[in-house]
């Protein structure tokens, strides 16, 4: 491995920048990284290698021109969630009913990248149409977590944050619904971020559900996190639920957290967090964190939130019943898979047996919840209600954000499991978003840093913020990381085991 | 089918109460589509007005068209509707290969208009109320086009053709509240509804309103009670009714059709049916085996609408003059009998009559033009009196020339002729077919001289005083001059000549 891929993305880009490396070695560097360690990570489903360099020559260009910088992030390299559309390249949200769909578009975050001079490189792995907590059910094959091959590394994200921890980008593209971006993040050791809904345009971001889905920026430092995230948000028209608000500042949050000084700042622990169901490693972890904060000066207050453990079963009846809609365009009729199309069966034969054959099963299983969940007679009581608990989430949050800055929870009551463990039970594998679901249905602004190990593994440390505030969350990770860092020695993802590599 | 099928209507309307229910689909004539900045012009080559939104691409994401809410607001407006202070737009789900994203995206139980009447007046000046449920606004869907099979439907057909042009053309769909006690009438009333919406959407200026191309269609709702019951019967559905002839004709044979079953015993079912133009009748849509569930849901891509009450009240000053009252200001404007302002409307002549009276002409005039020789016109070539190749500007000029006496009433009628034949301006056919009057005395003492030389015998007549014997050398003079002349100028030079 060489230390071009070892840095982190604001190096990279001040390195660049200074002439000290060029943006294409940087690119080559980790496009030979993927070569070597990706048939065992499975992180990326597409690498674009020649695209990839000519984006890295263009930045160089810029460089030897003597022009300005495209952005704080030019020449750096980065992962993109097959979930969002870029010309040129296949997406397939790791779905079979669209292998081979080469999108004529290009999503806002994709066309925001591409202005800022980041280089991407391919295409990310993710749990089908970002169905899942485990990248397990992606239709190529699962990604495994670089921390320990035979486990999961999250999902629905698992590809962005796998390849992060494997040294394969720099900076990665998530999308998250329940928790895609926190949980991988969690469980893989490296920082993701859902921003504010309605900051980051979702035009181009295949839906899943459209009320809960928000990309955001995954990466190994809250910094390199931050100024991803101020590439990537913004207004943007062609998305109607778009805010049109100045981008909430991020990187100066980051720059004010990395004194080292939270004195004045009020976390509240989320009292129903905890218990049943939590690993003791990832308690002890969260505890630690907890206690790094309150030194940093932060004062600790216990916040009940009562609705949230509601969260999960409304989340299920929401994000089912969207999906049951947005999906029902794979079809078969202008693009994706055509199965059984031999001239003797009907349109709705032919689009039938497409999605019999091109959904997996849990997608499949999502489809059937939501239609269920929305059909005459059962509306009120399914969709109506998981409404309705919406709403006091959102109350909970606004009456836990009267008390405190900030909210902070384990990002996940688990470290990684085996791949397989959960594959027969859905209800484990749903518990896995427990604490990132109530941020997507409140629609506010949540973060996972790492916060440790346990038994080798790492633990992720959520802190949630009100609406458009994603500020506060970054300014209490950017503390909490410098000191945890120091406490422990390192950056955490230092520790990430060697990878086989072939050449 | 069965002879006992259709009920003689005059039993039909002794034994059973119609009762109907009018959707009206009208396509907006916006630049755009209703959630995609595509062009939405009509006709384009199948598959070019498309976008990743209209054609419901994954990822892309619908914006709505302001102009679209705005002639919502205003439809809303003149169907004396309240407007929705907040409303959203829902998903109604359902597969269908014409339907880009197999949901359309619509609105459901929050109509951004409720509650409105529309008053229509029937051929006898009879006036009906209709009660207008709700006006929402919705997308279209694509065009689907069935090759091979006898009957050019989906089933039996070898392969469809998809265009995908008109998915998201932006749609209001208007929804009358049941029309009850309107008996014998209804299928009048029918057809007056959707003539008069027709008309007040014409002056709204939001929709071209062409039942022959779609931008207006009609679902016609009908249902039969006993008379004296009180509970509504089961209704059918009749689509693919595209002109207000088939409006009425539909609702008759509807009427018919299920008095005749009603009668036998039979029970309706309820059903969608489609309007077969040919032999005026309806048949049965394909059956489904369940009934559609549209599993409708608040569409999560698109933020709620909540037009304030100030700008409501600024498109409502936007409103032009209704229909129904400037028919009554052009009564009293020109003193017209009821009986003379109907058959000005039953000729669908009141709006032309009007642009040519504002062209310059008298309003007798115009309207005389308009009711006779230009009725008599359309009726010869089979089109609608609008569709005539004239503008009202241009029988304006007509009218103009006769009162200046360069054209004489039959020679104006050559002139519109001319006009009509495409021949160009009503000046340019003047001088193209030499049809000015021959207002010359030299040349028509010439034609005058010439005349009475060839008929000495009327010529001496005249000349002994009998005056009345000048008639046959007016026709001849007139014959001679191709009727150019002015014949009673012709009569007194005749007079003259023979010192009479
Ligand atoms: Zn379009």
């Amino acid at each position: 491995m060489t230390e071009l891929t070892r840095l982190t993305a604001a190096d990279i880009a001040a390195k660049v920048a200074a002439k000290e490396v060029s943006a294409v070695e940087v690119t080559q560097a980790h496009l030979d990284r993927i070569a070597a360690v990706d048939h065992a990570v499975h992180a990326f489903l597409h690498v674009d290698t020649e695209r990839a360099l000519a984006a890295a020559k263009a930045v160089d260009d810029d460089v030897a021109a003597g022009r300005p910088a495209a952005s704080p992030l030019a020449g750096v390299p980065l992962a993109l969630k097959d979930v969002l559309t870029m010309q040129g390249a296949p997406t397939t949200c790791g779905s079979k009913i669209l292998e081979n769909w080469q999108p004529p578009y290009d999503a806002t975050v994709t066309r925001r990248l591409l202005e800022a001079g980041v280089v991407i490189l391919g295409k990310t792995n993710m749990d089908e149409f970002a169905m899942g907590s485990s990248t397990e059910n992606s239709a190529y094959g699962p990604t495994r977590n670089p921390w320990d091959l035979d486990r999961i590394p999250g999902g629905s994200g698992g590809g962005s944050s796998a390849a992060l921890a494997a040294f394969e980008a720099p900076l990665a593209i998530g999308t998250d619904t329940g928790g895609s971006i926190r949980q991988p993040g969690a469980v893989t050791g490296t920082v993701g971020v859902k921003p504010t809904y309605g900051t980051v345009s979702r035009f181009g971001l295949v839906a899943f559900s459209s009320s809960l889905d928000q990309a955001g920026p995954c990466a190994r430092t809250v910094l390199d996190a931050a100024l991803l995230h101020e590439v990537i948000a913004g207004h943007d028209p062609l998305d109607s639920t778009s805010i049109d608000a100045p981008v909430p500042p991020v990187v100066a949050a980051v720059r004010e957290g990395a004194t080292g000084d939270l004195k004045g700042v009020r976390v509240g622990v989320v009292t129903e967090f905890a218990g049943d169901g939590y690993e003791t490693g990832v308690a002890a972890a969260f505890t630690a964190a907890v206690e790094q904060l309150r030194e940093l000066g932060a004062e600790i207050i216990e916040v009940s939130c009562p609705s949230f453990d509601l969260a999960l079963p409304a989340y299920y009846l929401i994000a089912p019943s969207e999906a049951s809609s947005n999906l029902a365009r794979f079809d078969a009729m202008r693009y994706g898979l055509r199965v059984g199309d031999d001239g003797t069966r009907s349109a709705e034969e032919v689009m039938s047996l497409t999605r019999a054959a091109g959904f997996g099963a849990e997608v499949k299983r999502r489809i059937m919840l939501g239609t269920y969940a929305l059909s005459a007679g059962y509306y009120d009581a399914y969709y109506g209600s998981a409404q309705k608990v919406r709403t006091l989430i959102m109350r909970d949050f606004d009456a836990a954000f009267a008390k405190v800055d900030v909210l902070v929870s384990p990002t996940t009551p688990t470290t990684a499991f085996k791949i397989g463990e959960r594959t027969a039970d859905p209800m484990a594998m749903y518990r896995a978003d427990l604490c990132t679901i109530p941020s997507n249905l409140a629609g506010n602004a949540a973060l996972s840093v790492p916060c440790g190990l346990s038994d080798g593994l790492p633990v992720g440390l959520q802190i949630m913020s009100p609406a458009l505030q994603d500020h506060r969350g970054y300014r209490v990770a950017a503390a909490y990381e410098l000191a945890r860092d120091a406490a422990q020695g390192g950056p955490l993802i230092n520790r990430v085991p060697e990878l086989e590599v072939v050449h | 089918m069965t002879t006992a099928e259709l009920m003689d209507y005059a039993e039909v309307v002794t034994r059973f109460d119609p009762v109907l229910g009018l959707e009206v689909h009208v396509e907006l004539s916006t630049a755009t589509k209703m959630f995609c900045g595509c062009s939405n012009q009509f006709g384009g080559e199948p598959n070019t007005n498309v976008c990743p939104t209209c054609l419901g691409l994954p990822g892309s994401l619908p914006v709505v068209n302001a102009v679209a809410i705005e002639s919502a607001i205003r439809i809303g407006l003149a169907l004396n509707c309240e407007i929705a202070e907040w409303c959203r737009f829902a998903r109604k789900n359902y597969f269908y290969p014409d339907m880009p994203k197999n949901f359309q995206t619509s609105q459901y139980d929050e109509p951004i208009a409720f509650n409105g009447w529309l008053d229509v007046t029937l051929d006898d000046g009879t006036v009906v109320r209709v009660e207008i449920e709700r006006a929402h606004m919705e997308e279209d869907t694509g065009k689907s086009l069935h090759v091979g099979g006898a009957t050019g439907r989906i089933h039996g057909a070898e392969h469809s053709l998809l265009d995908y042009n008109r998915a998201g053309v932006p749609l209001i769909e208007i929804v009358t509240k049941t029309i009850e006690g309107t008996g014998e009438r209804a299928p009048e009333v029918a057809r007056a509804y959707v003539s008069t919406l027709r008309d007040l959407l014409k002056a709204l200026d939001v929709s071209d309103v062409r039942m022959d191309q779609g931008s207006l269609r009609c679902d016609a709702n009908v249902s039969l009670m006993e008379r004296g019951a009180t509970e509504f019967g089961t209704r059918t559905e009749t689509k693919n009714v595209n002109s207000l002839r088939s409006v009425e004709r539909a609702v008759r044979y509807e009427m018919t059709r299920q008095a005749a079953l009603l009668a036998d015993g039979g029970s309706i079912l309820q059903e969608t049916r489609h309007f077969e133009e040919a032999s005026g009748t309806t048949r049965a849509g394909r059956r489904k085996e369940t009934s559609e569930d549209y599993r409708y849901f608040p569409e999560p891509d698109l933020v709620p609408i909540a037009p304030s009450r100030e700008w409501v009240e600024q498109l409502r000053g936007t409103l032009p003059e209704m229909p129904a009252e400037r028919r009554k200001r052009i009564q009293a404007e020109w003193a017209l009998t009821d009986l003379e302002l109907r058959d000005l409307i039953n000729a669908g002549a009141i709006d032309l009559v009007a642009a040519t009276a504002d062209a310059g002409a008298p309003p007798a005039e115009a309207r005389s033009w308009w009711v006779s020789y230009l009725s008599q016109q359309a009726n010869n070539q089979g089109v609608e009196l609008g569709e005539l190749a004239i503008t009202p500007a241009q029988v304006a000029r007509v009218i103009a020339l006769v009162a200046d006496g360069a054209l004489t009433n039959k020679l104006a009628r050559d002139v519109v002729d001319g006009v009509l034949a495409g021949e160009g301006e009503p000046d340019t056919v003047v001088e193209t077919r030499g049809l000015k009057v021959v207002s010359d005395d030299s040349a028509l003492f010439a034609a005058v001289d010439e005349a009475l030389a060839a008929q000495p015998d009327v010529a001496g007549k005249i000349r002994e005083g009998k005056h009345a014997a000048a008639g046959a050398i007016v026709g001849a003079v007139m014959k001679a001059t191709k009727g150019q002349a002015d014949a009673k100028r012709v009569r007194e030079l005749i007079l003259q000549r023979c010192g009479a």
